[in-house]
């Protein structure tokens, strides 16, 4: 019943957020000076008066806001205003496929390679394992992600030839993107179980455990890895939803046609419909991403409550 | 609790390898497709080293792979206004005419022959039996059709270029609903074969102006079906490629087109655009032969890696002027720039070549006039008839220039000027390096500002600056593309110019289709512009920076620098 009601009251919250941020981005993104039409080549004013007419850019602000929130109502995002006669859903769905592939993979290694460095300081505390893992970290967290893209592709793809240097064909050209898209979350996970596992492996239970005469590779696997790893669940929402809207800098440098470039070539020639498609497209994924982690935290840590609408 | 914390775990995972899988999944599909593609491109390939000629040998895999720094928004001719559009457009499309980069005249396109009438007004064009890439024979009427499209004020979204089409006599009354009767607009089908076009005024560079795509024909499919331009199953297309994929943000394909009429004459099979918008990937890309050309127009090469490139690769660099100007505008309107005086001194008070050597590092050609050259003339280049010996850069006479300005204006000093410019790495240094300039050679305080790119061009249109960063690049072959950009009101003079001597001569050189005198009308235009007023200080006029493979050929760039990839070739490498 408390599940219920939780959810509900998280949906209703989740709908006024959206409306506000449809209403601020709205309002925000008139505010600027420009407009879809705006070019360097003046078009004449008859022929600019009537596509503004067509869009409906004549009309008063407020009569543009309500017409845009009953299209939506609806369901509908519109048709871009730059890419003619392309469809903002359409246009979406295909750069966010790219976003999406990338950003799982991305996840997966973060996960798997951030888990083992940490596990490997921490059973490894205060030895020279330790102390690279954690330098590597520091580095990770410390270098700005389009550094790694450039230092990676002049590496591997050009003075080794290994990898492409840009696009996203095949496989192949997973590696470099996924690698400077994950050396943050990377270098986040590997600390953060670094320092929940040397917690844990403290704990009066794992001595208990120790003292029953267990194996090692069981205390680990049954004991230490379980519980070190609770840190990392909660971390997942946030990054997932990071990861998947796409890095704009990894997309322009690797070439990759994802949403993240999308949205910020979509304000820079103010096609207002995609900017609001793309806004309300993330605006919903994050707040799923923190519902599911909300939920997730309750399901995993018995020490939380439900109770309706506050965070616990 | 245990137990099922684990299992949750477990069905968390499950979830996200599947995802995982699926992904890989459609992706490895792609692959295979692409594999196939590949193949079949191959043996294409393979047929035309059979008819190749000469001691060159072609390559098997004839596919060209080049980069587009900006995604073409739409691939209908009726909507294009840029130049990447232009680029691959140019693939597909084929206008009346076409025009020969290296001579820059107009050569018969889907026009076999034309007649033109000796008051320079009507022209009859006598159409080849050119085909549509499902078969349908290429018509007068699909170019009534298209045009129509443009010009008509129903049209939805309304054709941006319209005005590309105001010198059809009527074209723009039409389009500006001043005429609603579409038989009155100078386009007619005569037969199926013949099209004759009425103009407004005698217009010497009309021939030219045929092959710039607002004029290209479209297939009679696209009646109704406001979304043919986005599939590449909808687009039926007259030109020597055809669109075969298109991926947003990511990649262009277009394959060759058998049922074009001079198939014969294209060797390549195919040409790969990546959608990649950075310098220094496009130059890795290329030193790393994922790409057989790199750099402009359709790309770029970063300016700071200019130096090395060119000393790395001395046989792959090219450096082409291309006939483009770079410079700033002043707001007249308001005091200190209303006074002809003090903008005549900020222009002598720069040092082009130095800026060019140590900042632009691109070769560009110090400008002192503002039509580049490589325009045509009445007899060759204008530029070559008409020097652009409007003004010297000389320090003294700029300072006493300056002074007598400060004078007239009841100065004692010129107030801290602000110089905007929109946002880009090589604007910022350039308007760094001129404000360091002045400040040295004048002593001015000079205020850049950086703004981004619509805000940068709404305040330059509402005049809503001091000295504005600005390019202009030549629509079509004449030194009336830069010239009629300056007549009172014009929709791109932003500078306040409104000089009536000036519009007379402008006005004259469009009623008139003598070349001399024409060119004697530009030349006093010109200067007055420069020399006389000084409305604009130019700086450079553009080249065009490129890295070509030694196996690629065929690639031409026309007096604008707009690049024609549709008769390249690989050689054997």
């Amino acid at each position: 019943m408390g599940m219920v009601r939780y959810i509900a009251n998280k949906f209703f919250y989740m709908i006024v957020s959206l409306f506000v941020l449809i209403s601020a981005t709205f309002f925000l993104m008139k505010a600027i000076p420009g407009d879809p039409f705006t070019s360097e080549k003046a078009v004449p004013p008859e022929i600019k008066a009537h596509l503004y007419e067509q869009y409906g850019l004549d009309k008063p602000l407020y009569h543009q806001y309500f017409k845009y929130l009953g299209d939506i109502a609806q369901g509908d995002l519109g048709v871009s205003m730059k890419r003619l006669n392309q469809d903002v859903t359409h246009l979406i769905g295909q750069t966010f496929s790219a976003s999406l592939k990338l950003g799982v993979v991305a996840i997966i290694v973060s996960v798997i390679v951030g888990v083992i460095l940490g596990m490997l300081a921490a059973l490894y505390h205060r030895k020279f394992i330790d102390s690279a893992a954690m330098v590597l970290a520091v580095l990770g967290i410390a270098v700005p992600s389009f550094v790694v893209a450039s230092l990676l592709q002049y590496v591997f793809a050009y003075k080794f030839s290994i990898f492409p240097v840009s696009g996203f064909k095949g496989p192949m050209y997973y590696f470099l993107p996924v690698a400077a898209l994950s050396a943050q979350p990377i270098a986040f996970i590997a600390r953060l179980t670094r320092s929940s596992m040397l917690e844990v492996l403290h704990a009066d239970y794992i001595k208990t455990a120790k003292a029953k005469g267990l194996s090692w590779m069981a205390i680990l696997s049954r004991h230490v890895l379980r519980n070190g790893i609770l840190p990392i669940v909660t971390y997942m929402g946030p990054m997932t939803a990071n990861i998947v809207t796409g890095s704009v800098v990894i997309e322009q440098i690797f070439g990759i046609g994802g949403i993240g470039k999308q949205f910020v070539e979509a304000i820079s020639v103010r096609d207002y419909t995609l900017i609001m498609g793309i806004t309300i497209f993330y605006g919903i994924l994050l707040m799923v991403a923190r519902f599911i982690t909300d939920i997730a935290y309750v399901l995993v840590d018995p020490r939380i409550k439900l109770t309706g609408g506050k965070e616990g | 609790m245990k137990k099922s914390k684990s299992l949750l775990l477990m069905i968390a995972m499950v979830l996200v390898i599947g995802t995982a899988l699926a992904g890989c999944g459609g992706n490895n599909a792609n692959k295979g497709n692409n594999a196939a593609a590949t193949n079949a491109a191959g043996n294409e390939g393979s047929t035309n080293t059979g008819t190749a000629t000469g001691d060159e040998k072609l390559a098997a895999d004839q596919t060209l792979r080049v980069n587009l720094s900006a995604e073409p928004p739409t691939f209908d001719p009726a909507q294009a206004q840029d130049n990447q559009a232009h680029t691959v457009l140019q693939t597909m499309y084929e206008g009346l005419t076409h025009v020969n980069a290296e001579t820059g005249q107009a050569e018969p396109g889907i026009a076999e022959k034309w007649d033109v009438s000796t008051d320079g007004l009507v022209y009859t064009f006598h159409l080849r039996d050119a085909q549509w890439s499902n078969g349908d024979p290429v018509e007068a009427a699909d170019f009534v059709r298209a045009w129509k499209r443009v010009l008509d004020p129903a049209t939805a979204p309304a054709a941006p270029y319209a005005y590309q089409l105001y010198y059809l006599k009527n074209g723009e009354e039409y389009n500006t609903k001043k005429v609603t009767d579409f038989s009155q607009v100078g386009v007619k089908a005569v037969d199926a074969k013949t099209l004759e076009v009425t103009l407004k005024s005698p217009t010497p560079y009309f021939l030219g102006l045929l092959s710039f795509y607002t004029y290209y024909p479209v297939h009679k499919s696209v009646e109704g079906n406001a979304k043919w331009a986005i599939s590449k199953d909808t687009m039926i297309v007259d030109g020597p490629y055809t669109l075969t994929e298109w991926t947003t943000g990511q990649s262009i394909q277009v394959t060759k087109n058998e049922k074009y009429w001079d198939a014969a004459s294209i060797k390549l099979s195919k040409i790969d655009f990546t959608l990649v918008n950075s310098g220094a990937t496009e130059l890795l890309s290329y030193k790393n032969g994922e790409l057989d050309r790199a750099g402009n127009p359709n790309g770029e090469i970063p300016s700071e890696q200019l130096p090395m490139v060119k000393k790395e690769l001395p046989n792959e660099f090219v450096s082409k002027g291309i006939a483009s100007t770079y410079y700033y505008e002043f707001n007249i309107t308001e005091k200190p720039f209303s006074n002809a005086k003090i903008r005549k001194a900020l222009a002598m008070a720069i040092n082009r070549q130095v800026l060019i050597d140590n900042v632009t590092k691109g070769g560009q050609l110090p400008a002192f006039g503002y039509v580049p050259p490589g325009i045509a003339g009445a007899d060759g280049e204008y530029r070559t008839a008409v020097k652009d010996s409007y003004f010297t850069e000389d320090v003294e006479q700029a300072k006493t220039l300056l002074a007598e300005g400060l004078k007239e204006e009841g100065l004692t000093a010129l107030p801290p000027v602000e110089l905007s410019y929109n946002t880009s790495e090589n604007h910022k240094k350039i308007a760094l390096a001129i404000a360091d300039m002045w400040k040295n050679n004048l002593g001015i305080t000079v205020n850049t500002v950086n703004q981004e790119w619509a805000v940068f061009i709404e305040n330059r249109q509402h005049q809503n600056y001091q000295i504005a960063r600005a390019g202009w690049v030549a629509d079509y072959n004449d030194p009336m593309t830069f010239m009629d950009m300056w007549v009172t009101g014009g929709g791109n003079n932003d500078t306040g110019y409104a000089n009536p001597e000036y519009d007379k001569l402008i006005a004259d050189a469009k009623a008139s289709s003598d070349l001399a005198k024409r060119q004697e009308d530009f030349a006093a235009a010109e200067k007055m512009l420069i020399q006389d007023d000084m409305v604009i200080l130019p700086i450079y006029y553009y080249t065009n920076n490129s890295l070509t493979k030694e196996y690629l050929k065929g690639v031409t760039t026309d007096f604008s620098g707009a690049v024609d990839f549709t008769r390249a070739y690989l050689l054997e490498h």
